[in-house]
């Protein structure tokens, strides 16, 4: 920018006086933040948009078909069998993963946060470790451990479905924690001094406000265990447990077809729709006692580990 | 109520163990054991005819040959290992300083400039976070392309004679996929920080005469340290282990980085020496890791 500013020509230089201009609102600072917003989504929408294309090429847009690679053409999602096959895979393994991360990610992140004791300690340690180990360390842990301790259970979708579940497990539990964090005890206090058990007290009183983390958790655990790669790809045995992400990994550099471009939106639309429920239940519930952007900004926090 | 509480007395003890209990059999079955697996096997022996690894599950059995031999390869000069090593060190600093150099600009924006734009641009800067890192990679993969836009643009504002191999084992590809994977993670935990810092601080700076440089330099930037630290720590600790950045924008021995390393001896039944480098890899990081959980919880204490 600088190099420009040296020229004779002026335009560059009223432009950078337009820039720089202390007066004026930080215009430096939206080009930065308007152009990191186009470096970041413009190539993911550019992928999308040839999902659409008419041709067969991904670099040249020859066209706009709506359904070509998604229904009509022989290799598309719908009819080609390993796109489908991976499509299926995905779905199945992210909802099992759901099924089994977030009830015991809660119920675990209920108990650390009211039993305070050494072991329960230990425990939430072990769970934050998990978390923010490198995934392929967790990934080649699992895939040594079904190859030769586990051989009953052996590679597949019941690994891939037990390895992701643990893994995924640390969203609800620091979503859960958040929540009680802002939700406090008297609730459940006032609810057991009027009579209720332990048990009534969860059930009729924390239960209900946790309802917007129970519904983030699932959105959340569904939309990365539909985009996790590390693990699935370690646990898969061949063609029939491949993921979308393995595939589009697979078959990235060898020229696909723009099917795999529909299959990737079609993956992209769901994990979308998934998160867009997470952060609407959370922005209610924190409207509700705290509010405030800054609430919604958490759904992004928990996410340490890759 | 006091005979209540006797009452279930005992059960009450028992109540919110019972909770944690499915979690708890989870971690140990499906990670503290895996861990363990690994170590039998790096620590274990190797069957001389097959080479199939033999796991040895009692620690006192445990021999550290093969564990010692792998290590002292990546101080062997210009061993594989070392120059895989060295070459993820290079470019997991670089790609994090990148991360760093691009999130802090576009979080100080974020927190103060946005304006009433600020939920939109939240929607758009979180938006990454939750697309699957695959596609995110594919989408970059027809970008640089021979015929692909990039080259396109390039050549045609003069910038390049002709359109230039991007992904044959170029290592500023490398590091630019892991910028553009990773940066929203450093971004977050900054902006975070910068929208908590209290704006009357900044005004009493400027009432006492800071100029605007002057006040980002001694009020901003020292009460952001911690989030610049927590977001490089973010950024670098899943890096050191991404492999699949490399495959999918360079994929040549002159770029393969340690994750690499361990894949491809899984691949090649080199169980062995991939559990080793998996120990290597931990032990390195045991340190950032253990940091970054402390000043976690440091900050999640100053919230509570």
């Amino acid at each position: 920018m600088s190099a420009e500013a040296v020229g004779t020509d002026s335009t560059p230089r009223r432009f950078l006086g337009w820039l720089m201009n202390p007066w004026a609102r930080a215009r430096f600072l939206w080009v930065i933040g308007l152009a990191y917003i186009a470096w970041t989504l413009l190539p993911v929408a550019i992928a999308v948009a040839f999902s659409f294309n008419a041709g067969k090429s991904q670099t040249a847009w020859q066209g706009f078909s709506l359904t070509r690679w998604y229904l009509d053409d022989v290799s598309s999602v719908w009819q080609d069998d390993s796109l489908r096959t991976a499509l299926l895979q995905s779905l199945k393994l992210s909802g099992l993963s759901v099924l089994i991360a977030v009830p015991i990610g809660i119920a675990f992140g209920l108990a650390i946060d009211r039993w305070r004791g050494r072991t329960s300690r230990g425990a939430n340690m072990v769970m934050l470790f998990s978390f923010i180990t490198p995934e392929i360390a967790v990934a080649v842990a699992l895939f040594l451990y079904f190859t030769q301790l586990a051989t009953v259970i052996g590679l597949g979708l019941k690994a891939q479905v037990f390895g992701l579940s643990m893994y995924e497990m640390a969203y609800p539990v620091i979503i859960v924690q958040a929540r009680l964090l802002s939700i406090g005890k008297e609730y459940e206090e006032a609810a057991m001094d009027l009579g209720a058990s332990q048990m009534q007290a969860l059930r009729r009183v924390l239960l209900p406000l946790l309802t917007p983390a129970i519904v983030a958790s699932v959105g959340i655990v569904f939309a990365t265990s539909i985009d996790n790669f590390v693990i699935s790809q370690r646990l898969s045995i061949g063609a029939s447990t491949q993921t979308v992400p393995i595939l589009i990994y697979s078959s990235a550099r060898t020229a696909p077809l723009p099917s795999l471009n529909a299959l990737a939106t079609i993956t992209l639309f769901a994990s979308t729709l998934m998160i867009a429920v997470a952060g609407l239940a959370l922005r209610s519930a924190s409207r509700r006692d705290r509010g405030g952007v800054a609430a919604t900004a958490k759904i992004g926090l928990p996410v340490a580990g890759g | 109520m006091r005979s209540k509480l006797g009452r279930g007395g005992y059960r009450l003890q028992l109540f919110w163990p019972a909770f944690a209990a499915p979690a708890t059999v989870w971690l140990l079955a499906f990670f503290v054991v895996p861990f363990f697996v690994i170590m039998a096997i790096a620590f274990g022996g190797l069957d001389p005819v097959f080479l199939t690894p033999d796991p040895r599950y009692d620690p006192l059995d445990w021999q550290f040959g093969s564990f010692a031999n792998v290590l002292s390869h990546l101080f062997v000069r210009e061993s594989i290992y070392q120059q895989a090593f060295l070459r993820t060190l290079a470019y997991v600093t670089l790609a994090s300083i990148g991360c760093l150099l691009i999130g802090y600009p576009v979080a100080y924006f974020m927190a103060r400039h946005a304006g009433r734009f600020k939920t939109a641009f939240l929607v758009a800067f979180i938006a990454p976070f939750w697309m699957s890192y695959m596609m995110r990679m594919f989408a970059w993969v027809n970008l640089l392309q021979e015929e692909g836009y990039v080259n396109r643009i390039l050549v045609n504002i003069g910038l390049l004679q002709s359109p230039r191999l991007w992904l044959q084992g170029k290592p500023s590809t490398v590091v630019f996929g892991l910028i553009y994977g990773y940066v929203p993670f450093m971004i977050l935990p900054l902006y975070a920080m910068l929208d908590r810092i209290d704006r009357s601080t900044l005004e009493a700076a400027r009432d006492l005469g800071a100029g605007q440089i002057q006040t980002f330099r001694r009020i901003t930037l020292p009460l952001s340290r911690q989030a610049i630290f927590a977001g490089c720590m973010i950024v670098t600790l899943p890096m050191f282990g991404d492999y699949y950045t490399q495959t999918l924008l360079a994929s040549t021995r002159g770029t393969s980085m340690f994750g690499n390393l361990i894949v491809s001896s899984l691949e090649s039944s080199l169980v062995n020496t991939g559990a080793s480098l998996v120990l290597v890899m931990i032990a390195l990081l045991m340190i950032p890791m253990v940091f970054y959980l402390r000043s976690a919880a440091r900050a999640r204490e100053l919230v509570a």
